[in-house]
């Protein structure tokens, strides 16, 4: 980024001198100096949209994304016109990752961790291409939309403790299937219960290091512990209803009063009829994802008990990170409904927070900013209001520093899974070119970013997660 | 086609170039570019035909339609396509594509979750059609 088009505030926060409306970018100065100019630029964009309330944002791990910056946070205010923007969300819709805890140890796996890596791999269906094992028909696919994670236990995936430790309790309301496309529901009907490709996977880990004790005595992990990260979303359903309000919000823009700065911004005013449909249409998305990720978690149960039958696996935490969310905050000493987009940014409640599970209520919502396969995740814990100032968000992820064509031409996919191998990690996938792309190299350093999440006081290291099998689309 | 001539850089996706002498052909190629990250269309046998239309007037609209339409339509019906054709009357494009269902000897590349506004565009540069978009991985 050119950094004379950006102003210190702090140590870890950075303003954008050009834009008419405040903007923070969060991160060192090294973080902000790789990114992109088009992050400054797409979320420069962000603030000339109707009703924001507060700055913009970007989170440490930011890169440039299409509209709305990835690491995008922008909170909009309904009764002042607030817009809700399907670009502001993603094409993967509720995009997150459940984190599963097990009363395995290190010890435990080891021996085993290639026929665990095995039976993952030919459990979960993972890839372009691959569908799982339920078929459903279109009025199943409703009782997902409205049903979300609920829908999967009551058809037998899971166990009723989960939906505890999954956002919304496993379902969010006011998901609408009218609002959804033919197109959109017939995509999703053999999908349920993959997990797609990209950067999403199936992670083991082991947690190498404990930064704080008290949290993780609440999150329930220790050090040698093993912990399994599910990353994905709303597959084929999501994807089309992202693509259809994109191209509906872009065309009725216009009549809506609204100038976009970029037709990717594509948004709607909150109160309007194409706004509400957007958003009954997004949360039958989120409920979606929901599904799919319980279902994983059942697969997860199967495939690694098949190895272990000693293994007790229990969802750590579930949340998204490419949502948009009605939620109260303070802004200014006034107490304010705010519709929170996070786009590639995870929501991270503060210690005391009434939508957090009892547990958890203490320490702060659980937080995860996962890693390249090679390199480690982070768990983290959220903050209390007085430290995180990006309407309770935080980093999703490393974030990419290196394009998927780069990466294409400096990495084989063969030669670092024998790499990750030599160093035991053991990736199982449906294709190199997705390695590939996905290589350690071609992302930021995780630890810097998850040092700028905690400085930036957006949330606080609780453990690093050191990878040891990882299943890749 | 190459690979390089095909494709420019987007941070976390890909941006996806479409070349023809006419608009249906630059669609058409654009098509193939995009599958081509899925699969190597070579090995893709012709052996299923699925047809749809799709009315649009915006020609830009238009890419971004038929290229999500030929995603939803791969995946609704398992198959993956090798073949692209497409023609337009005023504002109704009618499309005919084929593939086969997805085997497992067929090498698996990466899935595309949609085509994008972002640095769209479809214009005329000299005698050629020229398309352009990012497509979301």
């Amino acid at each position: 980024m050119d950094m004379t088009f950006v102003k210190q505030i702090d140590d870890w926060r950075w303003t954008v001198l050009s834009s008419a409306r405040p903007v923070i970018l969060y991160g060192s100065r090294d973080l902000i100096e790789a990114m992109d100019d088009k992050v400054r630029e797409q979320i420069s964009n962000v603030t000339k949209l109707p009703g924001l309330v507060g700055p913009a944002m970007t989170m440490p791990d930011a890169h440039w994304g299409y509209g709305f910056p990835i690491g995008g946070v922008a909170a909009f205010d309904a009764n002042q016109g607030g817009i809700i923007s399907a670009g502001g969300v993603g094409f993967d819709i509720s995009c997150g990752v459940r984190c599963l805890r097990t009363n395995l140890y290190i010890t435990d796996v080891l021996p085993f961790i290639q026929k665990i890596a095995d039976r993952l791999f030919g459990t979960v269906p993972a890839g372009v291409g691959t569908e799982g094992e339920i078929r459903l028909n279109m009025k199943e696919i409703d009782h997902v939309m409205t049903g979300g994670a609920k829908w999967a236990l009551q058809r037998g995936y899971g166990i009723p403790e989960d939906l505890e430790y999954i956002e919304e309790h496993g379902c969010i309301s006011g998901a609408i299937p009218e609002y959804v496309s033919d197109n959109a529901k017939k995509r999703q009907l053999g999908e349920m219960g993959t997990l797609g490709s990209g950067n999403h996977y199936l992670e083991v880990e082991v947690v190498k290091k404990i930064y704080d004790q008290a949290a993780a005595d609440a999150f329930g992990i220790t050090e040698g512990q093993i912990i399994i990260a599910i990353h994905c979303g709303s597959r084929g359903l999501g994807h089309q209803i992202g693509s259809d309000y994109l191209i509906l919000l872009a065309k009725e823009a216009h009549r809506l009063g609204i100038q976009l700065p970029d037709r990717e911004l594509a948004c709607a005013p909150i109160l309007s009829d194409e706004g509400r449909h957007y958003i009954g249409a997004m949360h039958a998305g989120v409920n979606c994802a929901l599904a799919n990720r319980q279902i994983i978690t059942h697969l997860t149960r199967e495939a690694v008990s098949a190895i272990l039958p000693q293994a007790q696996i229990e969802t750590l935490y579930d949340v998204s990170h490419n949502t948009c969310k009605k939620e109260v905050h303070t802004v200014e000493n006034q107490v304010r409904e705010l519709y929170i987009h996070r786009k590639g940014a995870t929501r991270a409640l503060p210690p005391g927070h009434k939508d957090l599970p009892e547990r958890y209520r203490q320490a702060g919502q659980p937080v995860f900013i996962g890693g390249s396969m090679g390199t480690g995740s982070y768990l983290l814990a959220g903050n209390p209001a007085d430290q995180n100032q990006a309407f309770f968000s935080a980093s999703h992820g490393a974030g990419r520093r290196m394009s998927r064509n780069q990466a294409l031409k400096k990495w084989r996919g063969r030669e670092l899974i024998d790499e990750l191998e030599r160093k035991g990690i053991f990736i199982r996938t449906t294709t190199m070119r997705g390695v590939a792309e996905e290589a350690p190299g071609a992302y930021k350093d995780v630890e810097t970013v998850a040092e700028a999440t905690e400085a930036g006081g957006l949330a606080r290291r609780v453990a690093f997660l050191r990878p040891l099998a990882c299943v890749k689309g | 086609m190459s690979e390089t001539e095909n494709y420019f850089d987007h941070d976390a996706d890909i941006g996806i170039i479409g070349r023809g002498n006419t608009v249906e052909e630059c669609f058409a190629n654009t098509a193939r570019v995009m599958f081509s990250l899925m699969v190597d269309l070579e090995k893709v046998h012709q052996i299923q035909i699925i047809t749809f239309e799709f009315v649009e007037s915006d020609i830009e609209i238009a890419l971004v339609t038929w290229l999500n339409l030929l995603l939803a339509k791969s995946q609704e019906h398992h198959l993956i396509f090798g073949d692209f054709r497409i023609t337009h009357e005023s504002d109704t494009w009618k499309a005919i594509v084929s593939g086969e269902p997805w085997r497992e000897n067929l090498e698996r590349g990466i899935e595309i979750k949609g085509a994008t506004l972002t640095m769209l565009s479809v214009k005329k540069i000299n005698n050629s059609w020229e398309a352009r978009c990012i497509v979301d991985v």
